[in-house]
């Protein structure tokens, strides 16, 4: 190469300068980069805080969120969001009531027990169920499902509380297994050791020693699944029905997030800006799950 | 002597190893049935003049054309804003933050993002993008918005790989003069393309289950659009499709020929992931 000697001389102070600028420049572009996703965050929350507040204050904080009746649409409109609210909270309970005793078998089964081979089939099946989209999960439980609790239960219309429930403890059941798994893969072997010298069966092993050890991961995996649980909105919408009532078991009932999706093509007006209220309310409802499962992950790792 | 195990204990081993399996077998079931499900019921209707036409009222035929033309460019658009930001969010927090606060603010918005439901990622994107910036209800609307959904995806696999780098490969390029950049360019960025290539899997993967976020911002139109008109225009992608086909409807038919692709998709995501995945750990491992 034909510069290769003038390489070896110390470079001169201009192309030097030019070479620190253009390094500061791309250092600097990297940190924008890196705080797009702060800036991201810091959006969404002006956002909805300053599109949800306003119906707020117009229907009166009490009003809204204890209200227990919402007609959005009627000549006199009621913005009352606790059937919502509560609809939310149920079908949250009951997925993770039926969801997590499974997912957390499951868990202790492809941690502990499962055969290398065995496992890692189990865990692409689990990976499967993470992947298929809310949209299949949804029109599967309004053909089969619906129905099926039509039938069974012989009520009059199938799309209910109890669908939602069900569909929702199938679809948070692949973050429960996941995250479970990882806390009990994290257990120390000593633990388990110790406990097999101390003559327990491997059975009692798994259950009282290394469940306990992994107590705040699992508890994190719970948590994981009641944010997935709260925030689907699609295949909900798909197999509750959608009418706003209390919940109830075998009613059609209305979700937070259903509340959102359901009316806001044709919204105007303070119902436009009530359904960004709810969907403010549920912004918090995440926040706050987000901020335990962070609290739950780091107390794990220290452990 | 030993002792032998009481009957109790016994009792305790057994009925935990039934309910262990039980739950194991609930799960199995859980994904044999639904696949097999959507597949037995929609393959059927996968039929080529579904895939390769617009819906007709002439005819009243039913085609998905633009709505995978729609969910393609959505895809596209979506990873080629997505990467950048992601991979360089990711270099920054690898190779430049000093600052442990920064590197923490960075991760923690990282996670919270992840964490937010997409209904309200799809509400966020209708007020900022269709209605602040004025793009309308449109697929590049409908592209940002996922862009926010999948960012922490790409940062989270990207600095996973980045952290694998040697830290010899980086002082070796460093002794030899190389600057910061050019050291970052052409040593460790080949060195982490594949935890780059895992995340964009997982986006895709995202991209192509994803609904809500995209009900209001993408819109359900199903008209074909060219590549360049198609970014400025609404279409639905196939999930959107498959939704408005079942419940707004009543077209099972197509909803399940919708999902059984969507399936058939999400198998070949999950087979790639995890061989990307096998690859990455095998050079972990070397």
């Amino acid at each position: 190469m034909a510069d290769g000697a003038a390489k070896l001389k110390p470079e001169s102070k201009s192309k030097k300068d030019i070479k620190n600028l253009v390094e500061t420049i791309i250092h600097i572009i990297f940190l924008v980069l890196g705080l797009v996703a702060v800036g991201c965050v810091l959006v969404i929350t002006i956002y909805l805080v300053i599109s949800g507040i306003p119906a707020i204050r117009e229907i009166g904080i009490i009003d809204f969120l204890f209200g227990t009746e919402w007609a959005s649409t009627a000549a006199d409109p009621k913005f009352g969001i606790l059937p919502f609210i509560l609809t939310s909270i149920y079908g949250t309970a009951g997925a993770i009531i039926i969801g997590v005793p499974i997912g957390f078998f499951a868990a202790v089964y492809l941690a502990k027990m499962a055969p290398p081979k065995v496992k890692s089939v189990i865990n692409s099946a689990v990976g499967l169920l993470a992947g298929i989209p809310s949209v299949v999960y949804g029109l599967v439980g309004m053909l089969v499902l619906v129905p099926t609790i039509m039938k069974v239960f012989n009520v009059p219309d199938g799309s209910s509380l109890l669908a939602a429930i069900i569909v929702l403890a199938v679809m948070i059941l692949p973050s429960v297994i996941k995250v479970s798994v990882t806390a009990l893969e994290s257990v120390p072997k000593e633990y388990e050791d110790a406990s097999l010298a101390l003559g327990a069966t491997k059975t009692e092993t798994y259950f009282r020693v290394s469940v306990p050890a992994a107590k705040s991961g699992i508890a994190a995996a719970v948590v994981l699944g009641v944010g997935r649980a709260i925030g689907e909105a699609m295949a909900v919408m798909m197999v509750a029905g959608n009418v706003a009532n209390m919940p109830s078991l075998f009613e059609s009932v209305r979700f937070l997030t259903t509340a959102v999706a359901s009316e806001m093509s044709y919204s105007s007006g303070l119902q436009r800006q009530a359904l960004f209220s709810i969907a403010l309310v549920l912004f918090l409802f995440i926040m706050l799950i987000n901020v335990l499962l962070n609290m739950l992950l780091k107390r794990q790792k220290e452990n | 002597m030993i002792k032998p195990i009481s009957k109790k204990r016994k009792a305790y081993g057994i009925t935990m190893k039934a309910i262990t399996y039980l739950a194991v077998g609930i799960v199995c079931a859980l994904v044999i049935g639904i696949v097999a499900y959507v597949l037995v019921r929609g393959l059927p209707h996968v039929t080529w003049e579904l895939l390769s036409t617009s819906p007709s009222y002439l005819n009243d035929t039913i085609g998905i054309l633009p709505d995978i033309m729609s969910t393609l460019y959505l895809v596209v658009a979506t990873l080629i804003i997505v990467l950048p930001i992601g991979v360089g969010a990711a270099i920054y927090l690898t190779e430049y933050a000093k600052n442990k606060r920064v590197v923490e603010l960075i991760e923690l918005a990282s996670e919270t993002l992840s964490g937010i439901p997409s209904i309200i990622y799809g509400l966020v994107g209708m007020l900022i993008f269709c209605q602040f910036l004025g793009l309308k209800t449109s697929i590049i609307a409908g592209a940002l918005t996922l862009v926010i959904m999948n960012l922490p995806t790409i940062i989270r696999t990207t600095q996973e790989s980045l952290k694998t780098v040697p830290q010899s490969y980086r002082e070796g390029a460093f002794a030899l003069g190389a600057g910061k950049w050019r050291v970052i360019r052409t040593v460790v960025l080949p060195s982490s393309i594949d935890g780059i290539v895992t995340g964009c899997i997982l986006s895709i993967g995202r991209i192509l289950g994803e609904s809500a976020a995209l009900l209001f911002t993408a819109g359900f139109a199903h008209t074909l659009y060219g590549p360049i008109e198609g970014l400025t225009n609404p279409g639905a992608s196939l999930t959107v499709a498959l939704y408005v086909y079942a419940k707004e409807q009543g077209e099972f038919e197509v909803a399940f020929a919708i999902a059984a692709i969507l399936m058939i998709l999400t198998l070949i995501i999950n087979f790639g992931a995890s061989l990307a995945g096998k690859l990455f750990k095998r050079r972990v491992e070397k």
